[in-house]
């Protein structure tokens, strides 16, 4: 009996009208865990009721606590008919179960309807009091942190990187189910999102449990998708990373994932809030001090725990078969025992990571992608419990990723991911990832494949040495074309590097990265069961090969010579396939320059046809030439004899091993070299190549100001401020070529997404000079001629003028000095100060709004009449000086609410005074930044809060009431955006980063004046502080006085 | 290819101020995008005419969800819905409680009926104000009023608090609602050189003056209302107009402690008599201010019993202030007036209005 969860409903406000007669409502709410329900009393007559219910306290199992979602349902009471529901909201309580992320879940949450959206807010308070479980043969994982993150989180530290963990749970869609028929869709509904919510909780737990076996205690870069594959059933399947983190202690100046000393976590004491419960009678100060253990009813059946013991003495507890992997060198003088080299445990089934962010030194070489789909035919799953089909499907596709990786030299897949599109009853299954070679001294026992062994070399210079080739020059897996590395001229390099991952924070680069994206539609005949899967695997490499050829392409018109983070999405749909592939472009400086591209006619005697061609040809050099000046590609002329073999004839190549099966199986391997003819020789042999010379160079450049990428940072800019801003953008268009053809829907592909990206600048215009960071597009074919894009991305601003390093203003120059200034500073003790939380949230905001008083305060009161106000003077409070006020006090979580400012009873409150209004009355909300990035710039992120995944459905039968389809999404996405932001402030937050939306599926009947759509997003809830109050904060004593020791080891390094 | 769906969903909200004008000042979609490119903002931006559309209609959108909100400003900052900074939340509501004084010119001491709507027709042909806006400014004035009449204390400040405006425009709508309430005449042609300006800084004299919050400030009445206690006393001051001793003596007390000025030629020549003529009127007008009908005419007994007189004499408005000051004053010393606190509290705004009326 491990655990008890309690929960008080404090207050509700703005709640809708449910009683016509009386412009009121009488409200209750039930509190839902398990089986297990609670009801407060009825509110009557009011919109804004205070509840201050009791504590509801549920005693469950741990296994329960992690699959369960608390469910709150507010309802009006009416003593004649059934009961109304107002609306739900769900909480999921997982973030509790671990000590170092959230104590309490305390805040205002929407009331969320599936018809009617969010009506009202409720005030809640959540908390666990967890037991401490001797069994080992527990169903539960509670304890181990899971992370939508892909780099190790700031404020941990990697101890050991097990590798990969996967798991998914099927289930009936009860939107399918008999039942159905008779319930209404918002019953329907609502049970989906109740046992999604379910779902989720479950895989959860099981991933939690092998991680457990691989004596983790965490997971990162954890994802998690549904595929509704209607009548034959929902599947909700995850994978990540397991991991062993360890948190920073104070002194930890050497966490690979941050890069300075200074910028290091300085967590205060605050932040370390005691666990509550009976967690906190566990706690040795010792522990506390270093920050560094796990929970404590982890670490009760997993004995082997890992810790720093950073000068507390509290080394006599170590032991276990594994420790101190993947750490810097400083520190194993200061802890490792018995010498034993650091390891890295990937004896695992798949050597796969979806990490895509990796510490210095992990990653040693980079084969290039390898990529497996398979199409499949759905059928209905008998038996829920034994999901055995879907798991066979991706273990297939998993055991061909590993067999390509092993084809190119490596035994390691990084960036991994893995996908699916469902059109009716076909499945194409894709996965992708970057065959990778890993750094030996980080693998324990050896146990990866035999390759390895060839590749125990001296170490090779960190920026180039992930180019270096990981595969047998005499021996390779596909032609290719070599030369040695421009960098260190030791080493074999490709001449051009697809990846999956983001690029290594080492590498050099030259000048500028820009977003790639490849797009290309194909027709495909309407058929049913195999036929279709059948044509589908048919057109598959064709497909790729055309993407590949358009990546290559375009990559070369930017006078780049390596992608990184390409994501290639195959769509299915019920005429067409379509395929998208992103991918950020940069010059390497350790690759070859790559060459232009040419292009020749086939009929060399028409002369105006050669004209013809020269002209393109001329466009295409020009172009070529104007974007490595917009990119600032100026790689440093190498004298040829020095490198010792002439600059080769650059020569396509693919990096890309993928193949297709059909459910029979059947794998053909793909060679995507375009034989032996020259590939930056483009034939213009017929029209459709014309068009693809043409599609070439209809791709515009950003505007000025704006850079793009998909990757987490821009390569090539490194200067953020502190701006950011976080959208959705979605677009669904109708293709409605009567006679398609594939030139035809090409273009229009072209052009729906090329618009998107234009409309997306002239939005952020404001921003500029800012850079669309991690700009991720998803495809859908919802039906016949609809394309639906939804796009995710954040705008960051970055100063200019330090971007291009020159003319820098002397102001700014004295800024940066400040700035390093204050870093060297924080090297010594300061003194210790009140709580860094309390002043955070509203600051800036506050500068602004003094900015903004001077703005909209003045030219109103110019405008006012020439009578003396003065009597006025004394007694009105200026209206900045009110909002202002309302902005302080914010209360996360306050329980005192509203009584004076309700239009309910205007005579009642009678006379308004400042005094008179409670405080918490105005409390403003908190603001909550969101992000896909894993950072936020110029701050530093404390604390990981927990994971958030939320899904939503939401739907309506008066689609043009609420603004036709647009109206309908657009409230939905803004709903979606709040009920995140909402769960993240009452977990304590202040932003969530590696924000995913995973899955948008919206349906309409414009017929029937309805539609509906669902909505997955996922992240990581944090609290962040910005750098600039940092700088002022202190840092605790502890952390300071160690802070020599630890940029001292740094230099040693 | 046409879009269907089109949306764009920021965490924090965008703003753009020139739409949100556009909006405002009632313009559909497409005339927001007409006045948006004659702007020039294609040339600026390099963009196209369909991206430009796609973007008002988004700010459209994000608006006209917004505008639920606006209706009560203290919810704009407690919602979830939207993430927009303090500033911002500033400005929308300031520039959606921002109207056309032409159009609160028409519209003061007009009951605030569903009859006067319809008449917004006529007056956004009058004003130049597009119809769309006026009905919206309209249903600014009449929430405004809804909110407040029933309420307690200070006009401006209850109405700073609960539409969060800054204090000038509170100001501005406390004397909409103060107009509206006593629905004083304001449309006679002689009144039509008054300007909204003029009638709101009368109409704050007045409530600073005579309302029961000027005294006490936990006074039980609304501002919005002139407290009757108040109006029942003024006709005491009857005494000074009816009792001819009394009406001598301030006379004499009047010219006689402005001698100087008072003594020249406008005030001995046409005027005549002119200073029982206006003494007068001005304690009548106050005596009048009991009945709700003669409420409605206190303007223009104003204009028509001491402005047109004074203005055909000729009397600068400094005259003007001299006589109003001696004349309030006089009545200290004469002999058996009881009433010298009510009738300095009454002629403080009475002066007040007099002199900023007192203009072409």
């Amino acid at each position: 009996m491990p655990g008890k969860l309690k929960v008080k409903i404090v207050a509700g406000r703005h709640l809708p009208v449910m009683d016509r007669a009386s412009d009121l409502t009488d409200a209750f709410v039930e509190v839902k865990f398990g089986n297990t329900t609670f009801k407060t009393d009825v509110y009557p007559k009011s919109l804004n009721p205070q509840w201050n219910s009791e504590w509801f306290k549920f005693e469950v199992d741990d296994e329960e606590l992690q699959d369960e979602p608390l469910q709150i349902t507010v309802l009006d009471h009416d003593t004649y008919s059934a009961n109304d529901a107002i609306g739900k909201v769900y909480i999921d309580i997982d973030p509790l179960l671990y000590s170092e992320a959230a104590t309490v879940i305390s805040g205002w949450f929407p009331i969320y309807d599936t018809i009617h959206g969010i009506r009202g807010e409720i005030n809640v308070v959540v908390k666990v009091d967890l037991f401490n479980d001797l069994n080992r043969f527990r169903q539960s994982s509670c304890g181990v942190k899971f992370f939508c993150t892909t780099s190790i989180p700031k404020c941990y530290r990697a101890v050991v990187i097990h590798g990969f963990v996967e798991e998914l749970v099927v289930n009936e869609d009860p939107e399918y189910q008999w039942i159905d028929r008779i319930r209404t869709p918002r019953a329907s509904n609502e049970a989906r999102q109740r046992l999604i919510s379910l779902m989720s909780g479950e895989l959860q737990r099981k991933i939690g449990l092998k991680v457990l076996e691989m004596r983790g205690n965490a997971v990162v870069g954890y994802l998690q998708c549904f595929d509704l594959e209607g009548e034959s059933g929902l599947v909700v399947r995850a994978i990540g990373t397991a991991c062993t983190l360890d948190k920073l202690s104070n002194t930890s100046a050497f966490l690979p994932a941050c890069n300075s000393p200074s910028k290091e976590m300085k967590e205060s004491p605050l932040v370390h809030a005691p666990s509550h419960g009976c967690r906190s009678t566990h706690n040795s100060p010792i522990h506390t001090a270093t920050g560094s253990r796990l929970t404590q009813n982890f670490s009760v059946s997993v004995p082997t725990l890992i810790y720093t013991g950073m000068g507390s003495g509290s080394a006599g507890k170590e032991g276990g078969p594994f420790k101190t992997l993947l750490r810097q060198q400083t520190q194993s003088a200061l802890e490792q025992r018995g010498g034993s080299p650091r390891r890295f445990c990937a004896r695992r089934e798949f050597p796969f990571f979806t990490l895509t962010t990796f510490p210095p030194g992990f990653l040693l070489h980079v084969g290039g992608v390898v990529s497996a789909r398979s199409v499949k035919l759905l059928d209905r799953i008998h038996n829920p419990d034994e999901p055995e089909t879907r798991d066979a499907w991706w273990a297939e596709i998993r055991q061909e990723i590993k067999s390509h990786a092993k084809a190119l030299g490596c035994h390691a897949v990084v960036g991994y991911s893995e996908s699916t599109s469902i059109c009716e009853e076909v499945c194409i299954l894709s996965a992708s990832g970057t065959a990778a070679v890993l750094n030996p001294r980080f693998l324990q026992d050896g146990t990866m494949e035999g390759c390895l062994e060839q590749r125990i070399e001296e170490a090779s210079p960190p920026g180039c040495g992930f180019c270096h080739i990981p595969y047998d020059e005499l021996n390779m897996p596909f032609p290719a074309h070599l030369t040695y590395c421009y960098n260190c001229r030791k080493q074999k390099v490709p001449d051009v590097l697809f990846t999956t991952i983001d690029l290594p924070v080492e590498a050099i680069v030259v000048g500028k990265g820009c977003l790639i994206q490849a797009r290309l539609c194909r027709l495909k005949k309407k058929a049913q069961a195999e036929a279709n899967a059948t044509s589908i695997s048919n057109l598959l490499p064709f497909m790729e090969y055309e993407v590949h050829t358009q990546l290559m392409n375009k990559l070369k018109l930017r006078g780049m010579n390596a992608l990184f983070g390409l994501r290639i999405q195959i769509t299915v749909g019920e005429n067409m396939l379509m395929g998208l592939a992103s991918a950020t472009g940069v010059y390497l400086a350790a690759l070859p320059t790559p060459g232009g591209i040419q292009i020749a006619g086939k009929t060399p005697n028409d002369g105006t046809y050669e004209q013809h061609i020269s002209h393109m040809q001329k466009k295409i050099n020009d172009t070529i030439a104007k974007n490595k000046e917009l990119y600032e590609i100026n790689p440093p002329e190498l004298p040829e004899e020095i490198i010792g073999s002439p600059i080769p004839e650059p020569r396509q190549r693919s990096r890309l091993l993928r193949s297709q099966s059909e459910s029979s199986d059947e794998v053909t391997e793909l060679d995507l070299s375009h034989g032996k003819k020259d590939a930056f020789v483009l034939e213009i042999d017929d029209t459709d190549a014309m068009e693809d010379v043409h599609s070439l160079l209809t791709d515009v450049p950003p505007p000025s100001g704006f850079y793009s990428c998909n990757t987490e940072i821009m390569p090539g800019i490194n200067n953020w401020t502190p701006e950011i801003q976080m959208f959705t953008a979605v677009r669904v268009s109708r293709l409605s070529n009567i006679n398609p053809t594939n030139q035809t829907l090409n273009k229009n592909f072209n052009d729906l997404c090329e618009n998107l990206l234009k409309s997306l600048y002239f939005k952020l215009r404001s921003m500029v000079p800012c850079c669309l960071c991690h700009v991720n597009f998803t495809v859908a074919l919802p039906e016949d001629e609809l394309v639906q894009i939804a796009v995710t991305a954040v705008a960051i601003t970055y100063d200019k003028n330090q971007a291009l390093q020159a003319n820098k203003a002397p102001t700014e120059k004295s800024q940066q000095r400040a700035s390093t200034d204050n870093e060297e500073q924080l090297q010594f003790p300061l003194e210790l100060s009140s709580d860094p939380l309390s002043s955070q949230p509203f600051s800036p905001a506050k500068e602004a709004l003094e900015g903004a008083s001077s703005h909209t305060g003045i030219p109103a009161a110019q405008r006012a009449t020439s009578v003396d106000y003065s009597s006025f003077a004394d007694r009105c409070n200026s209206w900045i000086e009110l909002i202002k006020l309302k902005a302080q006090t914010i209360r996360r979580g306050s329980i005192k609410t509203t009584t004076s400012l309700e239009k309910a009873s205007p005579l009642a409150e009678g006379y308004l005074r400042h005094r008179s209004v409670p405080s918490g009355t105005n409390s403003t909300v908190s603001v909550v930044k969101m992000t896909p990035l894993s950072f936020l710039p110029g701050a530093k992120i404390t604390k990981y809060l927990g994971i958030i995944n939320m899904f939503f459905i939401r739907e309506t039968t008066s689609l043009r009431e609420e603004g036709g389809v647009s109206g309908f999404l657009h409230a939905f996405i803004a709903e979606v955006f709040a009920m995140v932001r909402a769960h993240v402030a009452a977990l304590g937050g202040n932003a969530v980063v590696s924000y995913i939306m995973k899955q948008c599926v919206f349906m309409e009947n414009p017929n029937k004046n309805q539609a509906q759509c669902l909505i997955n997003v996922s992240g990581d809830a944090v609290i962040f502080v910005r750098e600039s109050e940092l700088e002022v904060l202190p840092a605790p004593p502890p952390a300071a006085a160690a802070q020599p020791a630890g940029s001292a080891g740094d230099v040693t390094t | 290819m046409s879009s269907d769906l089109d949306v764009f969903v920021g965490n924090t909200t965008l703003i753009d101020e020139e739409v949100y004008r556009l909006w405002l000042d009632g313009h559909s979609v497409a005339e927001a995008v007409a006045r948006r490119l004659r702007g020039g903002v294609l040339e600026r931006e390099g963009t196209s005419v369909a991206v430009l559309q796609s973007d008002t209609r988004d700010h459209y959108r994000t608006f006209q969800m917004l505008e639920r909100l606006l209706h009560a400003p203290p919810r704009l900052l407690q919602q979830l819905l939207f993430q927009i900074p303090p500033e911002r939340q500033a400005l929308l509501v300031q520039r959606y409680y921002a109207f056309d004084e032409a159009l609160a010119r028409e519209l003061l001491g007009k009951k605030l009926s569903k009859g006067t709507k319809k008449e917004l027709d006529e007056v956004s042909a009058r004003t130049g104000v597009g119809i769309r806006s006026c009905r919206r400014q309209f249903d600014n004035f009449k929430r405004v009023f809804k909110a407040v009449e029933e309420l307690r204390g200070p006009l401006a400040e209850n109405i700073q608090q609960l539409f969060l405006l800054p204090p000038a425009l509170a100001r501005d709508y406390a004397a909409i609602v103060f107009f509206a309430n006593s629905r004083f005449e304001t449309g006679k042609r002689r009144l039509q050189f008054l300007s909204f300006g003029d009638f709101a800084a009368c109409a704050q004299s007045m409530m600073a003056h005579w309302s029961q919050g000027a005294l006490a400030p936990e006074a039980a009445e609304p501002d919005g209302d002139l407290p009757k206690s108040f109006l029942q006393d003024l006709k005491e001051l009857k005494v000074l107009v009816s009792d001819k001793d009394l009406l001598d003596q301030h006379k004499r007390d009047t010219s006689g402690m402005g001698v100087p000025v008072l003594g020249g030629p406008g005030f001995g020549g046409s005027l005549g008599g002119g200073v029982p003529a206006l003494s007068r009127a001005l304690v009548n007008v106050g005596g009048k201010l009991t009945h709700a009908r003669d409420v409605r005419d206190f303007f223009v007994d104003l204009v028509e019993k001491v402005i047109e007189p004074c203005r055909s004499d000729k009397w600068s408005p400094g005259d003007l202030r001299l006589f109003l000051t001696h004349y309030t004053a006089a009545p200290r010393n004469l002999p058996g007036f009881r009433h010298q606190a009510l009738w300095e509290r009454y002629m403080a705004a009475i002066s007040a209005c007099l002199l900023r009326m007192y203009h072409d």
